[in-house]
Formats: C-alpha cells, sequence, structure tokens
C-alpha cells in the first residue's frame, strides 16, 4: 500500500505540498484530479523518489521512500512522468525494452523479450515497432511511454497525464486497460487525468487536490459533487449522475 | 548497423592501418620487415606505435563524445571543444610547473583530475541554460573552453613553457614514438570499460527522473560517465594533443544513421572514429610529402563543415 504521512514539499521557500496525508485503496485505479498547478505531480515525484519532501514519511508496502534500494522500488513501483521530451534517437522498441532494465540490469533474458513484444502489442505499436520516435506523433510518441512503463511491470504505476495528446480511441482503449490491469493481476495504480469525466467513468477512487493540499477523497460519487467542482476548479459545473456515476457537463 | 556492414568497415579499417604503417619519409615495402632487420625497427618503434594512437585516439574521443551527448543531452557537445580539453592542457601544465618530476602516471591522473573539474565547471553552467535553446550549449562550451584555453596560455608564457604548448592543443602523431605513447592505451581501456555501461549511459540519456524510475543510480553514472570523458580527454591531450570535433562528429553521424541505443552502437561508433582520424592522418602526412600537416588542423576544417552540416540539417 501506498501511504503518505505529514509530507510536505518547498522550493526555495514556496511551499508547493502541505502536510499531504493520504492512503491509496490497494488493487483499484486511484484518479488524481485538480487545477493546474495543484501539486498532482510533484505529488507524484515524491512517492517515485524523484524529489525528495523535506518533512514526513512516505511508504510503498514495506519500502521507506528515501531510505530504501533503488532497485527495490524500480522493482515494484513505475512512473510515466509528463514530460515526453527525448534526448536521445531511440526506436519504440528500444524505448519500450529500458523498461524492463530494472529487471535484467542489461541482458534481456527471453522472458523480457517476450515482455516487451507484449506491451508493443498492447499499445498498438507493432507497426512503428522500429521507428524513431522523433518521427512519431505526439500520441504516438506518448503511446511508447506508456508502453515502456507497463513493460517495467510494477505492482504500483504512476501515470502522470497518459491522456496527454491521445486521441479518444487511444484514450478510451488505454483507460479500461488500467482497469483490467487492476482487476486481474492486483495492480494498484494512481493516474492524473484532467478531464472529470474520464476520471468519473474510468476511475475507482478519486483524489482531488488544490494549493498544494488534499481538499476530497472517496468513489467518483463521493468526490465529484457540484459543489467541489466549482470550489476546487473556480467554474460552475452542472454535474449529473448518469449510469450511477456522476458526469460533469461542460 | 548489421554485422555484415560492421564486418566490411573493420577489414576496410584494416586495410587503412596497413597502408598507415608503410606511409613515411623513410621508404619501406612489406616484403621489406621480413628481410630487413632496420626496417623492422623502424615499425616497432615507430609506424606501429603511430598507427595505434591513431586508432585509439580516434575511437576512444568518439566514444566519449557520444557519452557525454547523452549526460547533457545535448547533440552539439563534445570534450575537446567544451572545457574537457582546455582543462586537461591547464592540469598538465599545472603538473609540469609544480611537479616537473613525477612519474607519468600521476601527471596523467592530475591532467585527468583537473579536466573533471573544469567538466563538471561546464556542466553546472549548462544545467542552468533553456532547454529551448539546445545551441547556447556548445556556445557556452566554446567561450567556457576558451577562457581556460586563455588562461593556459597565460600560465605556460609566465612558466616560459609556450614551446609545450602547441604540443597539447594541437594534436599530431608524428611525435608518437615507442617508450613515449604507451599510457594511450589507458584510453583505449577506458573506452572499453564505458562501453560495458553502454546501457546506464543510454538511460542517462533519458533524463534524470527516467533514469531514477528504472532505479539507475543517476548521479553515479554521471560521475562515472565525467571521469571516462576527463581520463580519455586527458591522455589524448597530452599524447597527441587536442583532436576537435571526433567526438562530435561521429556520434551524430551515428545517430543519424543507426540511433542512439548505445549497446548495439558504441562498437560503430569506435569504428567510425578511428577510421576518421586514421584517414585525417594519412591525408596529413601525404598533402605536402615529405612534410605533415598535424591532424589536429584536418580535423578542424572537416568538422568545422560537418558541424554546419548537422546544423542546418537538424529538424525544427
Ligand atoms: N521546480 C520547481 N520550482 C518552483 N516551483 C515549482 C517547481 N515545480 C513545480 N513548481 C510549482 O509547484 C506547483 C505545483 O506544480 P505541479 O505539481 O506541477 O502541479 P500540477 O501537476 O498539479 O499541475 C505549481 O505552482 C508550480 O509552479
Ligand atoms: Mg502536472
Amino acid at each position: 500500500m501506498i501511504r503518505v504521512q505529514n509530507t510536505s514539499y518547498a522550493v526555495s521557500g514556496t511551499t508547493i505540498l502541505s502536510d499531504i496525508n493520504l492512503e491509496i485503496t490497494q488493487g483499484v485505479v486511484t484518479a488524481l484530479v485538480g487545477p493546474n498547478g495543484a501539486g498532482k505531480s510533484t505529488l507524484l515525484s515524491l512517492i517515485a523518489r524523484i524529489n525528495k519532501a523535506q518533512s514526513g514519511q512516505i511508504t510503498v508496502d514495506d519500502l521507506t521512500i528515501g531510505d530504501c534500494d533503488d532497485r527495490d522500488l524500480a522493482l515494484r513501483l513505475s512512473i510515466l512522468t509528463q514530460d515526453n521530451t527525448m534526448g536521445a534517437r531511440l526506436t519504440v522498441r528500444d524505448l519500450v525494452s529500458f523498461g524492463r532494465y530494472p529487471h535484467h540490469r542489461g541482458r534481456a533474458t527471453a522472458d523480457d523479450l517476450a515482455t516487451i513484444e507484449t506491451a508493443i502489442d498492447r499499445f498498438d505499436l507493432t507497426e512503428l515497432a522500429d521507428r524513431y520516435l522523433d518521427d512519431l506523433s505526439g500520441g504516438q510518441k506518448q503511446r511508447a511511454f506508456i508502453a515502456m512503463t507497463f513493460a517495467q511491470n510494477t505492482d504500483y504505476i504512476l501515470l502522470d497525464e497518459p491522456l496527454n495528446n491521445l486521441d479518444i480511441a487511444a484514450s478510451r482503449h488505454l483507460m479500461p486497460l488500467l482497469h483490467d490491469l487492476c482487476a486481474d493481476q492486483g495492480k494498484t495504480i494512481i493516474v492524473v487525468l484532467h478531464d472529470l469525466n474520464y476520471a468519473a467513468r474510468y476511475a475507482d477512487q478519486l483524489v482531488m487536490m488544490r494549493d498544494g493540499q488534499v481538499v476530497a477523497q472517496g468513489t467518483p460519487k463521493e468526490v465529484l459533487t457540484a459543489q467541489n467542482v466549482s470550489d476546487v476548479f473556480q467554474t460552475e459545473a452542472d454535474v449529473r449522475i448518469i449510469d450511477g456515476r456522476p458526469m460533469v457537463i461542460v | 548497423m548489421n554485422t555484415s556492414a560492421q564486418l566490411i568497415g573493420l577489414i576496410g579499417l584494416c586495410g587503412l592501418s596497413i597502408w598507415s604503417l608503410f606511409i613515411g619519409v623513410i621508404d619501406m615495402a612489406p616484403m621489406d620487415i621480413l628481410r630487413d632487420r632496420e626496417a623492422f625497427s623502424l615499425l616497432a618503434i615507430s609506424r606501429f606505435p603511430r598507427t595505434a594512437a591513431v586508432l585509439i585516439s580516434g575511437a576512444s574521443l568518439a566514444i566519449v563524445g557520444a557519452i557525454m551527448q547523452m549526460m547533457v543531452r545535448n547533440r552539439f557537445v563534445e570534450p575537446m571543444t567544451s572545457g574537457t580539453g582546455s582543462g586537461a592542457a591547464l592540469g598538465i601544465l599545472w603538473v609540469s610547473i609544480v611537479l616537473p618530476a613525477a612519474p607519468l602516471l600521476v601527471k596523467m591522473m592530475l591532467a585527468s583530475l583537473t579536466a573533471l573539474i573544469c567538466t563538471i565547471g561546464f556542466l553546472a553552467i549548462v544545467r542552468r541554460l533553456p532547454p529551448s535553446q539546445p545551441l547556447y550549449v556548445p556556445l557556452v562550451g566554446i567561450i567556457y573552453g576558451g577562457v581556460i584555453g586563455a588562461g593556459v596560455t597565460y600560465f605556460a608564457y609566465q612558466a616560459d613553457l609556450l614551446q609545450y604548448l602547441d604540443i597539447w592543443t594541437n594534436g599530431e602523431f608524428s611525435g608518437v614514438l615507442k617508450g613515449r605513447y604507451e599510457i594511450i592505451w589507458i584510453a583505449a581501456l577506458t573506452a572499453l570499460l564505458a562501453y560495458f555501461a553502454a546501457d546506464q549511459f543510454a538511460i542517462v540519456g533519458l533524463g534524470r527522473d527516467r533514469s531514477v524510475n528504472l532505479g539507475l543510480n543517476y548521479e553515479q553514472v554521471m560521475l562515472l560517465g565525467l571521469i571516462a570523458i576527463s581520463v580519455v580527454t586527458a591522455l589524448i591531450v597530452t599524447t597527441p594533443g587536442m583532436i576537435p570535433f571526433v567526438g562530435l562528429v561521429v556520434p551524430n553521424i551515428v545517430s543519424r544513421l543507426f540511433g542512439d541505443n548505445l549497446r548495439q552502437t558504441l562498437p560503430t561508433v569506435a569504428l567510425f572514429g578511428a577510421t576518421l582520424v586514421l584517414l585525417s592522418d594519412i591525408t596529413g602526412r601525404l598533402v605536402r610529402f615529405p612534410f605533415e600537416v598535424p591532424v589536429g588542423t584536418i580535423m578542424g576544417i572537416v568538422g568545422a563543415f560537418v558541424f554546419l552540416w548537422l546544423l542546418y540539417g537538424r529538424r525544427a
């Protein structure tokens, strides 16, 4: 279980996250929502030990972030960051292959190669596998990065705005896939989503953030109220319940 | 690059190397080695060391250039023109003044250390540059290297060592002789060791966040890369002297053709680097025969043109 306790984070005196306390439900998709600058990416970066919190404690199962071995954590938890710039010129297959690095540390086994091919296939990249990423569209690139995270095959997966650049078909392919990963393989996924309706439709749990704080946590129905949406996003919203799930009319 | 193309390249390089053994003021034919003891000792004392030094310099410079480009995440940097080369020259000048009697290996280590410090300084500066302006990085590198170079010239002038300066700053292989060049094999070894960490350098090229995500000790890999770059550069600056652009041009060409999956491409990088410097050295020996044009000068000309080609051919 991912547990964040009394965690604060500041950059050069400016508080970005203040006293976060959060327990992420095991085995389900949790959507992290909130306006731009709420601190969603920062929170994920702390959980994935990319940035270091100044105070508090974050644990993933028995691993304490900051104390545990980097490789142990890389086998347990993976993160897809928001940034999809590339310095290196790699093919899609090269990139996806690096997702297996924590497992084999240099010498890929037949198992690793099979996982790589599965990931490529899962995200419809077979035809693009030998193309260079710099020659792909934003959405195709994004799929390649998601496939890399998928190939890492960790129990915990953090995805920072994975729907960026994805068209509706790719988005509607990815979200149920996340759900299935949790249902079939017991994975725990935190996904930052901008579109509240995707969050309402596909996530089991919602965490809503604003100004570096968690303001609500629960099921989509509990969190996505007209009151919460207008408070947190500073915009009037009409929320209706359709098929038992909330839907924000935009 | 597929293995058959690699094999053809390797055979070509062997042919060039053999040719290189038989170019020089003293005329020598391949059969003479078997008949003539003097021809054999010429080969052993001068021609073989020279050719070996050329191949090692070319291959190892190209490899550390590729690694540096991954570490900085910028296509336009290379050790010789971004402070590492001048740093090595500063170091070797400094030990020549302060510890003139120190063993060569100690001098080398101190030169490498100075190169390392100067390279870390470069990284600290470019880290603050806007990522949207990739061309600032090589520009800053050239200015930074120039400032250190000016310091080197000043100290050399003060210490009356100006005549040595040219040996370090302008690469040429005519002074390579048995007994005086062997230290460059350490550069070959360093480049080979760096190859074993090829995957890690490729991951570093994906950026710090992705490296951390994959469980890589990012800072440690960066430090190892910096050490490899500094050691290779220092060894080359003190043996043949600075050879610019190899570390820039070769990794760029290989990247265009075969990408940046370093474990697969570094052998090709080494092959191209060795071939390029050997061709430049052979050209330098032939254009004004029996006089020589330094390989550093030839690479300066070739490199400048290829650099322009890279700039204009860059995708937006
Ligand atoms: N390195 C940084 N230096 C200064 N401020 C930062 C830095 N990174 C993020 N911030 C600030 O922290 C806040 C939260 O950012 P972020 O976590 O990216 O928000 P979100 O992902 O929710 O849009 C923003 O106000 C942003 O400007
Ligand atoms: Mg964000």
